[in-house]
């Protein structure tokens, strides 16, 4: 540690909350938590003119897009921000479970509680079966042809029987009730209240993972591969982990769209929405999932609340990609770079 | 599935594979140069050529062909030609110098990541695409038929007519010039040098910016002629033309061992010939699945091409 120096203090609205959060009680923490759940819970109720969207309803737009970009941007998140892999392919598992749920419901009645299952299931599966041969690569080339295979989804979608080809698929089942909710076509707060919770329990499950083992191995894979893989990581191992899990958020939400829009086409799942989804995980920050969330509930919300961005919205995606990667690398809310050392001797904070 | 078309059609679809495979080798060019130079996939490589399909548009529609008209005599039609191709390189090797400065210069200083040098030019690349799809309406756009598709010879099943004699001629007579541009000039030596290794080449006075920029601009020039090529063989653009036409570009950049020059034509040919076969037997939905396919089989199985990579060692 020759090469420590002392660091100066910058203000960092970051570190300020990470200090106060360190320094809380069990009682803050829990209150905290609270609030804000219940705060995100209460949304879809406080629709009003200062911060409501005046031209649709606010409900769907919390359903889709801010909720829905939030909760994809989580799952590849995994993938792109902590294991440093380049997918843009990410919307082939959201397809797979959209119609993994719109085929077992109108063929098997299925309901979406079993459907959500096999949508992770088969898209975890397509993600063993890509990721064995595709993450031997890295890189732009993995880029390549991660993109290649969300385009085979689809154009196999649009080509076989059992998918409907390029009319889709109608009819697909809505929820059943549950605690009395009714899930209706015309009433998107139920199915915001679903996604919520289906969120809170991935970013739960995202939290236990990351400080363990995966989590550890991933920012290890993410910031030299080679180094981790000489200090003994399984690289391969836990890449394929992170594709697989990844994925099978992107199968179980594209199974609750399905069940919310009850039709689905091809064409819903084009390289565009990869690549939306990769700009809300860009714009939040790489590998934070606290920025990734909040980056992609704007990059929902902005559109539908500023309608002059509506029409252009992918323009304006694509002047941020560039912006953000010029300007500031790290996205709204970077992940914390370093971890804190303190000094042996002086007992003060450094940086390596 | 039909195999039987295989044979029957054997000559035509030789034919047809070896010009779509002159136009995917002036787009696989522009890959593969900035590869070698940069070690990134330029990924707004395929808005470059997209780009020029309109430039293309915009001089024929312009100097008031609209597709009624006699076609045009062949002295005529040669300056007519010439004045489109011109326009489209000019737009297109102007708009990739551009899109170098914009996405990538600044964090090359930087030494950023590829990753977000990736995301930069993907960035770009949704935005060109973006602003196309507005300001053409998401429709389909006719270019109009400046000659008539005579036909000049016959193979048994193959017709060469006037249109793939001239992509033939045109695409491979620019091959050559490219060819001896890099192995020639100055700055060709300075792209050899810069592939091989950059900062031997910044100690022996290469101006890397300056190389580069060059890159970029062949580049897009060629992408650029190649629009005014695809536009006088298929006749018709749209905003997303880029995109599946790019994949097979760079898919042939790949095959032939990216950034290795001969190695893309070699690669673009071969890939036109299989890609018209194979449209032939399953169907031509099926075109883009078998290109992918080819793409990861190769990038699996023979990372460095079919002519390995001439310009610099292997990276994969």
């Amino acid at each position: 540690m020759s090469t420590a120096q002392v660091t100066k203090k910058r203000f960092n609205l970051r570190d300020k909350f990470g200090d106060w959060w360190e320094n809380a009680t069990r009682t803050q923490r829990v209150i905290f938590r609270v609030v804000v759940i219940g705060f995100l819970y209460a949304l879809p109720l406080l629709d009003n003119p200062v911060f409501g969207t005046t031209e649709s309803d606010f409900a769907s737009v919390l359903f889709y897009p801010m909720g829905m970009y939030a909760i994809m941007a989580i799952g590849l998140n995994i993938i792109v921000g902590k294991s440093g892999i380049l997918d843009l392919g990410y919307v082939a598992f959201f397809a797979i479970g959209a119609y993994t749920h719109a085929i077992f419901s109108i063929s098997f009645g299925f309901n979406l509680w079993v459907n959500i299952i096999f949508g992770m299931a088969f898209a975890m599966l397509a993600g063993v079966m890509l990721g064995i041969p595709a993450l031997r690569l890295r890189g732009d080339y993995l880029a390549i042809i991660t993109l290649g295979f969300g385009e085979i989804v689809r154009i196999v979608a649009l080509n076989i029987n059992v998918t409907g080809g390029a009319a889709g698929l109608a009819g697909v089942a809505a929820p059943p009730n549950i605690f009395g909710l009714e899930f209706r076509v015309d009433d998107a707060k139920p199915f915001y209240w679903l996604l919520l919770t289906l969120m809170l329990l991935v970013i739960w499950a995202y939290i236990r993972l990351i400080a363990r083992r995966p989590g550890r191995a991933w920012e290890a894979i993410r910031e030299d591969e080679d180094v981790a893989e000489f200090m003994g990581v399984a690289t391969f191992k836990y890449k394929l982990w992170g594709f697989v899990l990844g994925g099978a958020v992107g199968g179980g939400v594209g199974a609750v769209y399905s069940s919310q829009v009850t039709s689905i086409v091809p064409e819903l799942f084009t390289l565009q929405v990869s690549i939306m989804i990769l700009a809300c995980v860009v714009f939040g920050g790489m590998g934070n999932i606290w920025g990734v969330a909040l980056g992609a509930a704007l990059l929902g919300y902005f559109p539908e609340k500023l309608r002059f961005l509506s029409d252009t919205r992918i323009l304006f995606f694509g002047v941020l990609m560039v912006l953000m990667m010029n300007v500031r690398p790290n996205g709204l809310i970077p992940r914390k770079k370093r971890e804190k050392v303190y000094d042996k001797h002086s007992g003060q904070e450094v940086t390596r | 599935m039909d195999f039987s078309i295989l044979w029957t059609d054997f000559a035509s679809l030789l034919l047809d594979g070896i010009v779509v495979g002159a136009i995917y080798a002036l787009v696989s060019l522009g890959y593969t140069l900035v590869y070698g130079v940069l070690r990134l996939i330029n990924f707004a490589h395929s808005e470059i050529f997209m780009l020029g399909t309109f430039a293309s548009l915009g001089v024929a529609l312009l100097l008031g062909f609209d597709g009624f008209g006699e076609p045009l005599g062949i002295v005529a039609f040669i300056g007519v030609f010439l004045l489109i191709a011109l326009v489209a390189a000019i737009a297109s090797g102007s708009a990739a110098m551009l899109l170098e400065v914009v996405a990538y210069r600044r964090l090359r200083r930087k030494n950023a990541n590829r990753l977000s040098s990736l995301i930069s030019a993907i960035g770009a690349s949704l935005f060109l695409v973006e602003l196309f799809r507005i300001m053409t309406d998401s429709k389909d756009w006719d270019f109009p038929r400046l000659l008539d598709k005579n036909v000049l010879l016959e193979f048994g099943t193959a017709y060469l007519t006037t249109d793939k004699l001239v992509v033939l001629v045109g695409a491979i007579s620019l091959m050559i010039i490219l060819d001896q541009i890099i192995q020639k000039t100055r700055l060709g030596r300075g792209i050899r040098a810069v592939s091989q290794d950059e900062r031997t080449a910044i100690l022996m006075g290469v101006n890397v910016d300056r190389v580069i920029s060059f890159t970029f601009l062949i580049g897009g020039v060629l992408a650029g002629v190649g629009s005014a090529f695809y536009m006088l063989f298929y006749e018709a653009t749209k905003f997303n033309v880029g995109f599946l036409l790019g994949i097979s570009a760079f898919t042939a950049a790949v095959l032939g061992g990216i950034g290795n020059v001969r190695g893309a034509l070699a690669g673009s040919f071969a890939l036109g010939i299989i890609q018209q076969f194979s449209s032939a037997v399953l169907g031509y939905n099926w075109r883009d699945v078998v290109t992918f396919i080819i793409l990861v089989l190769v990038l699996l199985f023979k990372p460095t091409g079919l002519l390995g990579e001439a310009l610099q060692k292997a990276r994969v």
